[in-house]
């Protein structure tokens, strides 16, 4: 019995599919696209740190937020502020009537630049307020609604307006935030060309480690006890709240999280990209995101990444192809994979190649228990009734069952050589 | 009797609930002593499973009060009502289906219930050997790494019970802890349930007459919202009001 003080970090099977992704983004892709695809790419893994977020928040929380935008937007908005500060010296901006701001201020007839706006000169504020300032916004949301039990149906429909809001507020507010066009023409970073191609490729390069860190950082939390409690509490509300938990910081914290991982993501998008604009805030770009996740698999955090991937590819291929049906695939593809399988590509990956893969992929034995909620959930509940039903003759049947006591017995011996765990 | 005796362990005075003018609780007032088992039995609609809900915090009390060691749970959220050692038992198995029984039980475990807490929970010796003493108790000790949702029925209901038990509650609520059990496995709960009281008060709502008998130390009958008798089962059982509302109609 003594296998299960340990629980790894990650199993066998984890670590094969971390270093394939590590393989995949930082040599397989870069050796073999131009600076133009790359770039390309880059800007999809943006979205992968939103995809990551949801898979924390929606898969294992099951709070689904509709308004990631938002601080993905928040995110982006903090560093294109100090990007179009640092673009906007009086030495480029002298045709202006007030030299200095930046230039669609100039246009909206604002002659000062905003309070608020000066804080962002500095590049440690600008930082920390990427960070910071979307998790604090989340936090707000989060105890708002959560310590209210706002939960379900309603709190996404709340994080969708505030999407919608946030789109309008922005627009509207032309004169401060750039209007509809957004910020725009960012060139340097502390005197760096982020427009040039070697920027691009080193950006590529940052972008991917950022994103390797919230993985880790998410696997980490999925394997503490906290990541149990959010698929408790996505499960039994109720019974985790009388086990002694304010669910409500459960909720607030994994809410914050995914707020925080989305704006480093909007961070980076706006690095790479080059600006930042309202349509990357409302309604649409929030729910393209929840596809994201979907079709990787919401409950993988490998799977947000390739899903992530995946749809903004086929997005791109298509929409050079056929524009005006992309939203329609888009939507189809969706429907679909809610419908054939609910938990995205993971799923799929997990039931038919997973098998097929070598001896030495799963360990030295046939067992290969991945955690328990990665599996397919909905095979996982039939499977209990088919059993239930059989086993209702009582506890008689469940001494005739030593067999799970045997069939984990060899992970003891794999995990010492395996060298990967904690505690 | 006198309203504040300190040995009571559950000391619920006055207690109503009203639901849009309609008292689910009427005025209700009942007293728990120290390792007593407590049955509530009633028809249907009487408001016993209110009752635990006004006791937990799930519901909030109109008037009233609900004294635990003479500190007053009504103004308690539901988690601090569980931190001063009161466990409840839902009526249908509440378990988490996803995780393994193992975990299951960790998760109920009283320690590290704060979010910061939670990430830095280690599974230590204790942990272990504290759920692997409580599965034994509950006859699951060798589905550890079951996951729970592949339980039978009885088991599920085992599973719950043990997850309260782990929390080493002093009031232990029970919502009809024996509903859907096979013959063999309401004796086996019935043994569970005399032994795990040692040392703690149960509150039990069932429906099951022959397990109410097995087990009750009082019981209390209620009727619309209110208490119609109390005492042993023999005395209860023969109180006119109660054949009454049993039978009467």
């Amino acid at each position: 019995m003594r296998q299960r003080s340990n629980i790894r970090f990650m199993s066998r099977q984890e670590v094969f599919g971390y270093v394939m992704l590590a393989v995949i983004l930082l040599a397989i892709i870069p050796l073999s696209l131009d600076v133009f695809r790359l770039n390309l790419i880059g800007k999809y893994l943006t979205y992968a740190f939103v995809a990551l977020g949801l898979v924390l928040c929606w898969g294992y929380g099951g709070i689904l937020s509709l308004g990631q935008g938002v601080f993905f937007g928040l995110g982006g908005y903090c560093m294109a502020m100090f990007l179009k500060l640092e673009a906007s010296d009086p030495e480029s901006t002298k045709i202006q009537s007030t030299p200095g701001i930046p230039d669609f201020m100039d246009w909206n007839q604002i002659t000062e630049l905003p309070w608020w706006w000066e804080p962002f000169r500095q590049l440690p504020f600008a930082l920390s307020a990427i960070v910071l300032l979307p998790t604090l916004f989340a936090f707000i949301i989060g105890v708002a609604m959560f310590k209210r039990r706002v939960g379900g149906v309603y709190f996404a429909i709340i994080t969708q307006s505030i999407a919608a809001i946030m789109t309008i507020l922005i627009i509207g507010q032309q004169g401060y935030t750039g209007g509809v066009n957004g910020i725009t023409d960012l060139r340097t970073l502390l005197g760096w060309d982020i427009r040039s191609d070697s920027a691009k490729v080193i950006l590529y390069y940052v972008c991917s480690a950022a994103l390797f860190i919230c993985l880790l950082l998410s696997q980490f939390i999925r394997y503490k006890k906290l990541g149990r409690i959010l698929v408790a509490m996505r499960d039994r509300e109720d019974r985790v709240r009388f086990s002694g938990y304010d669910v409500a910081n459960f909720k607030i914290f994994v809410f914050c999280l995914s707020a925080m991982f989305s704006a480093i993501g909007g961070a980076m998008f706006t690095l790479q990209v080059g600006f930042m604009s309202p349509s990357f805030v409302g309604i649409v770009p929030s729910i393209e995101m929840v596809i994201y996740c979907a079709v990787g698999g919401r409950l993988s955090l490998l799977g947000a990444v390739y899903g992530t991937l995946l749809v903004n590819w086929a997005k791109t291929i298509f929409s050079e192809t056929f524009p005006e049906l992309w939203l329609f695939a888009m939507g189809a593809l969706f429907i679909a994979v809610v419908m054939a399988f609910p938990n995205g590509l993971a799923s799929l990956f997990k039931r038919y190649i997973e098998p097929k893969l070598p001896a030495w992929y799963s360990g030295k034995t046939m067992v290969s228990k991945a955690p328990i909620i990665e599996k397919d959930s909905s095979m996982e509940t039939a499977h209990a009734n088919a059993l239930g039903s059989e086993e209702n003759i009582g506890p008689s049947k469940s001494l005739a069952k030593p067999e799970t006591a045997v069939t984990v017995a060899p992970r003891t011996d794999e995990k010492l050589e395996g060298g990967v765990y904690v505690d | 009797m006198s309203t504040n005796r300190s040995d009571f362990v559950l000391a619920v005075e006055g207690l109503t609930v009203s639901f849009d003018g309609f008292k689910a609780v009427n005025d209700l007032s009942f007293y728990v002593d120290e390792g007593e088992i407590r049955v509530i039995i009633g028809p249907n609609g009487a408001g016993k499973t209110t009752v635990l809900d006004l006791i937990c915090g799930r519901t909030q009390a109109t008037f009233g009060s609900i004294k635990f060691r003479g500190e007053e749970l009504t103004r308690m959220k539901e988690h601090q009502i569980v931190h001063h050692g009161v466990g409840r038992k839902f009526q249908n198995p509440s378990i988490y289906d996803d995780l393994s029984v193992f975990e299951n039980l960790e998760i109920s475990y009283p320690r590290g219930r704060s979010v910061f807490g939670a990430l830095m929970f280690k599974r230590d010796r204790e942990v272990i050997e504290e759920v692997e003493n409580i599965a034994e108790i509950i006859f699951l000790q060798n589905d550890l790494d079951k996951p729970a949702g592949l339980l039978s029925h009885g088991q599920k209901q085992w599973l719950e019970i043990g997850m309260l038990l782990i929390q080493k509650p002093d009031l232990l609520m029970l919502d009809e802890p024996v509903a859907g059990m096979s013959v063999a496995e309401r004796k086996k709960t019935a043994e569970l349930l005399n032994r795990i009281t040692q040392g703690r008060s149960v509150i039990v709502i069932e429906h099951d007459m022959q397990f109410v008998e097995d087990i009750a130390h009082r019981v209390t009958v209620m009727h619309q919202g209110k208490v119609l008798s109390e005492g042993s089962m023999e005395r209860v059982k023969n109180d006119p009001k109660v054949i009454e509302v049993y039978l009467g109609h």
